[in-house]
């Protein structure tokens, strides 16, 4: 038996990680790794251990070799990522996935400490940025990613970088609309008070000063913070669209109008409060429902994981180059960790390429010399030398991403709730507003005007333009803190109305961790080590998971090794003959009896039991299981059907589940389905699902790390909360129901507001109080009830 | 009741003032970042020299 170590090893000082050694130690503070100690040198050396004061182990693990910059003295990536640069200042914003904690913060603003040439560093923490002003004539970026590599801080520079600064989105001015038209509504509302409250005789020219002032604080409402709402009515007007902006922009026009001349023709107060405060409360609606999460990207797509420049040899030399300039013939040099950018032909080394970012799947994949390698593999292991056949605008992930699902506009979505009943509302509206004034005509031409403009007023569709937005942000609150990022609030309607669930397996039903490995029978310690020896020589997959599987032992010198692909390991040590493989490999003739990846041990002649490799399904896939009464479930799978038996717990049938699909496969059967009438969402990770996720209703990247790259979609799902997607697709149709039940309110408060309007005496105070209780009417019920059927869901 | 005219006059141009202070904090990016300037009043100014630029 081996013997059991139990002291409890000490943790690393820095980064909090278990000390598997003792010869990294400083002053008795322990080390797990020589990356650990030498920031801590740094730290220490510059005068900075109050790092180390915040939090305990503030720093991540740095047990990582080389890296290079010297891709950052180009002058054209230079150009690229600057924000700003002269002659004597520089200005970055560099994203650093790291930061995560006070101590961070803290040291990231300290580095003009390390060097006088910094002049200020400043970290936005929810978007893990730092933003830095340099000296670019003592200091280069160069230095600067080094230093910040050096003290643990590594700044992910991506090639989406550099484009993304060319198409920054403009701002709008949402804000500062806000402000104007909150500014005004409160100084109308004061001054219109007098009006309401009653003025004595001798007050009377009050009256018309008061009256002009409202009228002048109505024109920046009606002009600057309104303007949104009559660009968009009239746009849509010339499309032939009839949205919700077209009832709002009358209302605001008719409000101003009518303000305008009873004040002038001095036969009333007018409605300024009225207007100032639905412009003000609209605005703000809008503006809830702009508030997307800043802290994660939705706009990444493969050049956010592509290196800015790649190391190609020349001449003997290696040197960097910017991928745009990587062209077929050239040499590359790909380190451990580093992604391969384009389509190449592996020319020296051992590669074992993790494709997880392109197909889910975890367990890197041996290639052997003069294999083609395609784009979005991660090496690891040791460097290897390719050479590129395809640049990388044309490689096959390339190629993927530009299939026209991606770029086609996003408009045979589902038509939201809102935009459906704004239609005929205000056809409705209009309706009721042209037969009130003709019904009017007759008697009293006046009133019958009053009558017409008291209905545009009293029924502009406010409430209706709030409940969606409030009601919204409200869920994807909700859904955010069940970490379920939805990419805007109209897909929360589009969730609610799918009916076919379709997923991908790997990655997606399956936990991205890998497999899960059974041994079935008994080994002694002496055959643990003998298995342990002779698999760690082997780079296979399987062989390397075995190894983990045992964990650190120690190895055992080999007489013999002889390893067949696709079969197994014939070896000799310490005078033992060990056979671990396929059944096939060792006995000769053998039929597995279930379809599983199953590697068979034989030590001296004999059979001393097999692993099982399973794949571990998802917490909770039993529950979405569940689902198959309500929704159509569909797999869509680009692995071989080794587990299809294990499968069909899950899924209805057979014909359910779809097995070695390329990605345009994927594509093409979720557009299948939608032409037989399913509403899709689709749930997928790797880059191989992107177009499915695309071209499907809703689409959902499913991630363990939702900081990682994951494919354009329109919800990333953490795995963590993957059990909850029953409850998020049951509260998602407890949300529109919520919309629902809030437009009748509104409904309810115009029917009231229109019997006044209709008789043509619409008071300015009715409508004063009318507008706000309405809107705070649906407000308050729209939060409430939100938070009642999220609890109702057990969502908080 | 004329100094009405006056003190609305007053108060007006005082709300002026504040919406002017509201958007240059707007335009001088103060409402961009809320959440880290929280954090970083915890942190101890330890150090007399580290200048602001």
């Amino acid at each position: 038996m081996p013997e059991t170590i139990t002291h409890v090893k000490p943790s690393c000082y820095h980064c909090g990680d278990e000390c598997l050694t003792t010869s990294y130690q400083i002053e008795e503070k322990q080390f797990c790794c020589q990356g650990c100690r030498s920031v801590y040198e740094i730290l220490s050396g510059a005068g900075l251990c109050s790092y180390y004061h915040y939090n305990d182990h503030p720093g991540t693990t740095r047990a990582r070799t080389d890296k290079r910059f010297d891709y950052l003295n180009d002058p054209v990536i230079l150009a690229g990522l600057l924000d700003y640069t002269d002659e004597r200042l520089s200005v970055i914003t560099l994203y650093i996935p790291q930061i995560h904690c006070s101590s961070c913060l803290w040291l990231l603003e300290q580095l003009n400490r390390f060097n006088p040439a910094i002049y200020y560093s400043r970290v936005d923490f929810l978007k893990k940025q730092l933003i830095v002003r340099f000296d670019p004539k003592t200091f280069s970026l160069r230095q600067l990613a080094e230093l910040l590599y050096d003290v643990g801080y590594e700044p992910l520079i991506s090639l989406q970088d550099i484009i993304q600064k060319q198409n920054k989105a403009e701002k709008g001015n949402l804000v500062q609309k806000i402000a104007v038209a909150g500014f005004c509504f409160g100084n109308v509302m004061l001054l219109s008070f007098p009006e309401y409250f009653g003025l004595s005789g001798y007050e009377q020219t009050f009256r018309h000063f008061f009256g002009y002032l409202n009228i002048l604080f109505t024109l920046p409402v009606v002009f600057f913070s309104g303007r949104g709402y009559f660009i968009s009515a009239w746009h849509n007007l010339k499309k032939g669209i009839l949205n919700i902006d077209f009832p709002l922009a009358l209302g605001i026009a008719v409000l101003f109008l009518r303000t305008a001349a009873e004040v002038i023709t001095h036969t009333g107060a007018g409605f300024a409060d009225t207007l100032c405060g639905l412009v003000f409360f609209l605005l703000i609606g809008r503006f809830v429902q702009q508030k997307t999460y800043h802290h994660i990207s939705f706009e990444r797509d493969y050049r956010s994981f592509f290196p800015v420049a790649v190391q190609i040899v020349a001449e003997g030399k290696e040197k960097p180059v910017p991928l745009s300039g990587l062209v077929t013939g050239h040499r590359m040099v790909i380190r451990h960790n580093e992604i391969i950018p384009a389509d190449a032909i592996l020319l020296k080394g051992q590669a074992l390429i993790d494709f997880s970012f392109v197909t889910g799947e975890s367990v890197p994949v041996n290639k052997t010399l003069g294999e083609i390698i395609y784009a979005g593999g991660r090496q690891t292991g040791e460097a290897i030398e390719l050479e590129v056949i395809k640049p990388v605008s044309q490689s096959y992930l390339t190629q993927l991403w530009n299939n026209e699902a991606f770029t086609r506009k996003q408009d045979n979505r589902m038509k939201t709730f809102n935009e459906t009943v704004s239609k005929y509302f205000t056809i409705v509206l209009i309706a009721i507003a042209v037969g009130s004034l003709l019904a009017w005509l007759p008697f009293n031409y006046r009133r019958g005007i009053d009558a017409f403009t008291a209905v545009l007023i009293v029924a502009c569709p406010c409430a209706l333009a709030l409940s969606t937005p409030f009601t919204m942000s409200a869920a994807l609150s909700i859904f955010d803190r069940n970490f379920f990022y939805l990419k805007n609030t109209a897909v929360v309607e589009q969730m609610a109305r799918v009916n076919t669930l379709v997923m991908d397996k790997t990655g997606t039903i399956t936990t991205g961790r890998g497999k899960r490995i059974d041994l079935s029978g008994e080994l002694t310690g002496d055959q643990q080590q003998l298995i342990y020896s002779a698999c760690v020589n082997s780079i296979h997959p399987l062989s390397r998971m075995i190894c983990q599987y045992f964990g650190a032992l120690e190895k055992l010198p080999v007489a013999y090794y002889q390893e067949l692909p696709g079969k197994g390991i014939t070896a000799t040590i310490n005078g033992h003959l060990l056979r671990i493989g396929s059944g096939k490999f060792l006995f000769g003739y053998f039929t597995e009896t279930k379809l599983v990846t199953r590697v068979h041990i034989m030590i001296d002649g004999s059979y001393l039991g097999y692993f099982t490799f399973l794949q571990e399904y998802r917490e909770g896939m039993e529950r979405i299981g569940a689902l198959k009464s309500a929704y159509s479930l569909y797999l869509l799978s680009g692995d071989q059907d080794h587990e299809r038996d294990e499968l069909l717990r899950f899924f209805p049938d057979r014909g359910h589940l779809h097995f070695s699909q390329s990605p345009q496969q994927k594509l093409d059967r979720i557009e299948a389905l939608q032409l037989q009438g399913h509403r899709v969402m689709m749930l997928g990770d790797g880059l191989n699902d992107s177009g499915a996720l695309k071209q499907s209703d809703l689409g959902v990247a499913v991630t363990d790390d939702v900081n990682n790259f994951s494919p354009g979609s329109d919800a990333i799902l953490d795995g963590r909360s993957f059990h909850n997607l029953p409850a998020f697709l049951r509260f998602s149709k407890d949300t529109v129901k919520i919309i629902h039940a809030s437009f009748l309110i509104s409904l309810t408060y115009n029917l009231v507001g229109l019997s006044y309007a209709v008789t043509g005496r619409l008071s300015p105070l009715v409508a004063a109080v009318l507008m706000p209780l309405s809107t705070v009417t649906i407000i308050s019920f729209t939060t409430l009830a939100t938070h009642f059927a999220a609890k109702r869901r057990n969502l908080i | 009741m004329t100094i009405i005219y006056f003190l609305i006059g007053c108060s007006v141009l005082l709300a002026l003032i504040f919406l002017g202070a509201f958007f240059w904090a707007q335009r001088t990016g103060q409402h961009e970042d809320l959440y880290t300037p929280s954090m970083r009043i915890l942190l101890d100014d330890d150090d007399p020299d580290a200048e602001e630029k």
